[in-house]
């Protein structure tokens, strides 16, 4: 009888007590991330996984200056060919390793080395990486690159333990060690992400959650009705649609910040047989089709206001951006005279488009407003990997696809309109830009930088080889018991003093 | 009895070999570059290479072909070319999540299904009879997945009863893994429970004018334990078979379902992949719902024959 | 001689029973009225007095029902009962044209396996096993994917994926009827193949199929809105109830109207369907007394 009363009162305090302990974080992403490792790595969502998982070389604020996260300081050679960096004390990896410059130089030699991974590209400037100190890395580049450091804010700049890098090689994935502040626990295919706090992390004072569950529910609506019951307690990308219903909810909070990406309609210029057509000849016209457009009447119809209108690979709001070219407003009048001149009255422009619901309704709103300029705007809607497919083979003539944007403005315009560009689908080659867009790359001057793309956007709006609509905004929305998150405009989850109330 | 199963099992042999060309056919006639998706929004050629040269994506298409079997019959269906998980591990992590959906699904339906069929042929041509089966057909005809939508909308969002999406093992937590399957558990089993609803009718009908049945009752036996004990015992033969195809069924419809309640089954992964041009995971996935399929089938006719006194004895 | 004309003369009260069995069977009536109302808008559509189902308004996006907009208007601005009236025409196309291409396909294939029996019969039954083997929907799916997502492509795949059915059910039947006496009789004389098919087979046959085939077209509207769903289907900015419910789905709380019309015009006509099926398979059956 004793002992009965005796386990009841021990259940009974522990039922009390357990839930006070554990301050779990649940978040809801729009998708499941594909493999969880920085190098093989190739979405977004991903990223915002890795945000809690690892830590950086140098991170970024929300006004885009970069700023020390393993690394506490910089310093470009004169020459611009070699970069010096020193590297944080006390830091060790989730499995005990330490943190030093041995395990810097092991990182990056991973990034350029593995088969699988997808970070060639962006280390490709660093020839060698030496150690000059137990706590500092020389980065010996083959050319002058300013966007090195920027690069060391994402994928490339993550830290993975050597140790266990070595034992799982491409098999990393499935237990990533890091050194951010929390560490892996499990993980269930399109179901779950589940991490737990990293007791010694450098900043551990900062975090306030003992586990974080990422869960990936694809349906906006779905999504947000999980928020509503409780079953999260933040999510990511909300849809613009509800935006207006979260910020009238007392119980829940709405944060957004403008990406750095943008969505737009690149035209096939030159890429193959394809390319010769009156739309990817002329610029006149293609300069008529934007000038048919109301790039704030598709923001406010089809995303309520909240993502902003764009013509230019950056937001109007970044400071890359060229003021003297700004957002068009709608002149159907001169675009159907624009047309005219260059011999037409009507014109047929087929656009390819991903056959999800938001990108054909913002379509659906372009074809209308082309429509009374004279453009006959015929959708073809396609499944993503066709859309990709045709694109890059050139067997297209206009397709609607956006960037999911950089922090270094080099990201956003360097493959894309460089004659050799890796991702140049137009194939517009401009010799005077190539030269400006390189030439920007070298320099460490951000006024030197900004005045060489100012002049390569001289040509490029012109040119029109990508047509920017709007870049999207993210959102996020939380439940009214969180406190102090930060929206960036990167769209990571960064838990640095958030807490619940 | 063992020579009728080695045939039948002899017959299934070629219908795997079909099934297994005619799905790697298809996906590889797909449009789409899968090596373009993998590659990652910069598309590094060197990527690229490396990407096709992996998975021998530039092999001709029988040689893909004979290395898959050979693979498979080893035990090894290849990795998701998303997530480089083997897919053996992604089909023995999902398949009992949408086995639990289907078993739950069956449930429902039989709890359902069978009553109403015996109280619609019980009282055939009354009002309750009409009414049973203008409610069975409705169930057939309202698509699941606005069913599924409509649910969610009224239940977790509304009402806040149940879990919008998500799913738990029942392993770890049972009443958490009843409240996010319940509702397409539902949506599921009404399909169902109109099928079987009709086919337990029309079985019972069937028997209830037998002769058997005529001397039951002539003996004096109340009409319930006619009913029961002998209608219904003779019926449960075609309602058996049929429940053990609609099985397999099941799985196919748990596709929508599992999309729209976020559940990590067996169609959720068949439909992503088939987006995501994930070609390992679709020849797995096929491959295994064909086998299920046929096996459930050869439980069918196995059930028939053990069920059926007029064949065992036969034997 | 006899035997034909008793069985001919047997096959015109089996058509007089049916026919009055089922003008009498209120379910399949009232599934009747239901299948020919939405034939009928369909087909009326463009003579019609509704707005251009394309034409968008920036100033009424997602508006409830009202005088102006009997069902609303959708995430653009399009009036939804126009959409819905014309998007008729695209699930009952889909619908009937799918069953159409299973039955021409699937029948012939059956008539041979199950006439000619041998290996005929079992390659084609194979091939079919295969296929049914193959969950329906996601055959559905790979197909649509393959072609391409449009509104014929996602017919044709609907109609693939059901042609098995067919063949199963005309192989069926003809191994009923291929060993009655007249059948027998017609080959002693020396009929060729296609002539005994055609003249004593195919008749039997005839009824079955119609009530599958009647019973398909309601599995193949859903079909064909769930491709849809999943964006595979008819594309925008042409209408279909299922890519109209694709959409509504992000719009649940702000918008329901824009699901509930689709979704219940998808229910009444493929109830309509099923209680149509359902009185031709009574009305057809000789057991039933």
């Amino acid at each position: 009888m004793r002992n009965k009363l005796l386990v009841a009162l021990l259940l009974g305090v522990t039922a009390l007590t357990t839930p006070a302990l554990a301050d779990d974080l649940r978040i809801g992403l729009q998708e499941d991330p594909d493999v969880l490792d920085p190098d093989q790595s190739r979405t977004f969502v991903g990223r915002i996984v890795y945000a809690s998982l690892c830590d950086k070389l140098v991170d970024i604020t929300p006004e885009l200056e970069i700023i020390p996260q393993l690394a506490t300081g910089w310093s470009w050679s004169d020459d611009g060919m070699v970069l010096t960096m020193d590297l944080r004390e006390g830091v060790t990896f989730h499995d005990g390793t330490p943190f030093d410059a041995e395990a810097v130089k092991a990182n990056i030699e991973r990034s350029k080395t593995l088969p699988e991974s997808r970070r060639k590209s962006e280390v490709k400037s660093i020839e060698s990486v030496e150690v000059s100190g137990p706590l500092q890395v020389k980065f010996n580049l083959t050319a002058p690159d300013a966007t090195l450091v920027a690069q060391f804010a994402d994928r490339s700049g993550m830290m993975m333990s050597p140790t266990a890098a070595a034992e799982a090689g491409a098999d990393f994935g499935a237990n990533l060690v890091c050194s951010g502040p929390f560490k892996f626990v499990e993980r269930v295919q399109q179901d779950r992400i589940v991490l737990e706090k990293f007791a010694d992390y450098w900043n551990a004072d900062a975090i306030n959650f003992d586990k974080v569950t990422f869960l990936p529910i694809p349906d906006t609506t779905v999504r947000l009705a999980n928020l509503r019951s409780g079953d999260i307690d933040m999510l990511e990308r909300l849809a613009a649609t509800d935006a207006a219903s979260v910020k009238d909810d007392a119980d829940l909070q709405y944060a957004e910040a403008v990406s750095l990406g943008y969505q737009g309609i690149t035209v096939n210029l030159n890429n193959g047989e394809r390319g010769d057509n009156p739309f990817g000849n002329d610029p006149k016209i293609r300069e008529a089709f934007s000038l048919s457009l109301d790039r704030d009447a598709i923001n406010q119809v089809v995303f309520e206001g909240a993502f902003a209108p764009g013509n230019q690979p950056f937001p109007p709001t970044s400071p890359w951006y060229d003021k003297d070219y700004p957002v068009p407003a709608r002149d159907v009048d001169k675009a159907k005279a624009l047309l005219k001149e260059a011999g037409y009255d009507s014109l047929d422009v087929e656009v390819q488009v991903a056959n999800n619901p938001v990108q054909t309704q913002m379509m659906q709103v372009v074809q209308s407003m082309a429509g009374e300029a004279g453009f006959n705007v015929k959708l073809k809607s396609m499944e993503f990997a066709s859309l990709l497919k045709d694109q890059s083979a050139g067997n297209y003539t206009a397709s609607q696809v956006g960037w999911s944007g950089r922090v270094d403005p080099d990201g956003n315009i360097h493959q894309f309109m460089t004659c050799k560009g890796g991702i140049n689908d137009s194939k517009v080659c401009l010799p005077k830009v190539d030269k400006l867009l390189d030439e920007a790359r070298q320099s460490t001057d951000i006024a030197t930088r900004k005045a060489k793309y100012d002049a390569a956007r001289d040509i490029l709006i012109k040119e029109l080889p990508i047509i920017y609509l709007y870049h999207p905004t993210w959102i996020w929305a939380l439940s009214g018991k969180m406190e102090g998150f930060t929206p960036y405009p990167d769209g990571m989850i960064r838990l640095e003093n958030v807490k619940f109330k | 009895m063992l020579s009728y199963i080695a045939r039948r099992l002899a017959i299934a042999i070629p219908t795997l070999i079909l099934v297994s060309i005619f799905v790697f056919v298809l996906q590889k006639l797909l449009p789409g570059d899968p090596a373009l998706v993998l590659a990652g929004e910069e598309r590094d050629p060197e990527m690229l290479a490396f990407i096709r040269e992996k998975y021998r994506l530039n092999d001709p298409i029988l040689y893909q072909y004979f290395y898959w079997v050979k693979a498979m019959l080893q035990g090894d269906l290849g990795i998701s070319l998303r997530t480089s998980q083997p897919v053996t591990e992604l089909i023995a992590d999902k398949l009992p999540v949408t086995i639990q959906l289907a078993v739950m699904a069956m449930v429902i339906a039989l709890v359902i299904g069978i009553p109403a069929g015996i109280l619609s042929a019980v009282r055939k041509g009354t009002a309750v009879d009409y009414a049973a089966n203008f409610i069975a057909l409705s169930g057939l005809s309202i698509p699941n997945f606005w069913l599924g939508i409509m649910l969610i909308m009224l239940v977790s969002v509304h009402l806040g009863w149940l879990p919008a999406s998500g799913y738990e093992s029942p392993f770890v937590d049972p009443l958490r893994s009843l409240q996010t399957m319940i509702m397409p558990a539902f949506v599921l089993g009404t399909a169902l429970a109109a099928t079987l609803m009709r086919h337990t009718r029309s079985a019972m009908l069937g028997v209830m004018k037998a002769d058997y049945v005529r001397t039951a009752r002539a003996k004096g036996l109340l009409e319930g334990a006619v009913i029961l004990k002998h209608a219904f015992r003779n019926a449960l033969l075609p309602i058996v078979t049929l429940g053990a195809l609609l099985f397999g069924e099941l799985l196919a419809g748990a596709v929508l379902t599992e999309q729209i309640f976020t559940i990590p089954g067996f169609g959720k992964l068949i439909v992503d992949a088939v987006f995501t041009r994930d070609y390992a995971v679709v020849q797995g996935v096929v491959l295994c719902t064909a086998v299920g399929f046929i096996f459930m089938n050869l439980v069918a006719d196995v059930l028939y024959f053990l069920l059926n006194p007029r064949m065992r004895s036969s034997l | 001689m006899s035997d034909m004309t008793a069985s001919a003369e047997a096959e015109i009260r089996l058509e007089n029973r049916a026919w009055k069995k089922l003008k009498a069977n209120r379910s399949a009536l009232f599934g009747f009225v239901l299948v020919a109302f939405f034939i009928v808008i369909a087909t009326a559509a463009p003579i019609l007095p509704i707005d251009d189902p394309t034409a968008t308004s920036w100033s009424a996006v997602r508006k409830a029902p009202s005088a102006a907009h009997w069902l609303g208007t959708d995430e653009i601005g399009r009036d939804i009962l126009s959409r819905m009236i014309w998007g008729a025409r695209a699930s009952l196309m889909a619908g009937v044209i799918s069953v159409l291409i299973a039955v021409f396909v699937g029948v012939p294939f059956g008539l041979v396996s199950g006439y000619f029996g041998g290996w005929t019969d079992q390659a084609i039954s194979r091939v079919t096993d295969a296929l049914l083997a193959t969950p329906f929907l996601i055959l559905a799916i790979a197909l649509a994917a393959f072609l391409g997502p449009s509104l014929t492509n996602a017919m044709i795949a609907i109609g693939l994926s059901a042609m098995p059915i067919f063949i199963r059910l005309t192989r069926g039947q003809v191994l009923a009827v291929k060993t009655e006496d007249y059948v027998e009789g017609a080959r002693a004389i020396g009929l060729s193949h296609v002539a005994i098919m055609s003249r004593y087979i195919l008749p039997n046959v005839f009824a079955p199929v119609l009530v599958q085939a009647t019973l398909t077209v309601a599995t193949a509207i859903i079909a064909e809105a769930s491709l849809s769903f999943l964006g595979l289907g008819q594309q925008p900015p042409a209408p279909s109830w299922g890519s109209m419910l694709n959409v509504a789905k992000n719009f649940m709380t702000q918008a329901p109207w824009m699901a509930w019309w689709p979704g219940a015009a998808i229910f009444l006509v493929v109830l309509g369907f099923n209680l149509l099926g359902d009185g031709l398979r009574d009305a057809l059956d000789p057991r039933e007394s």
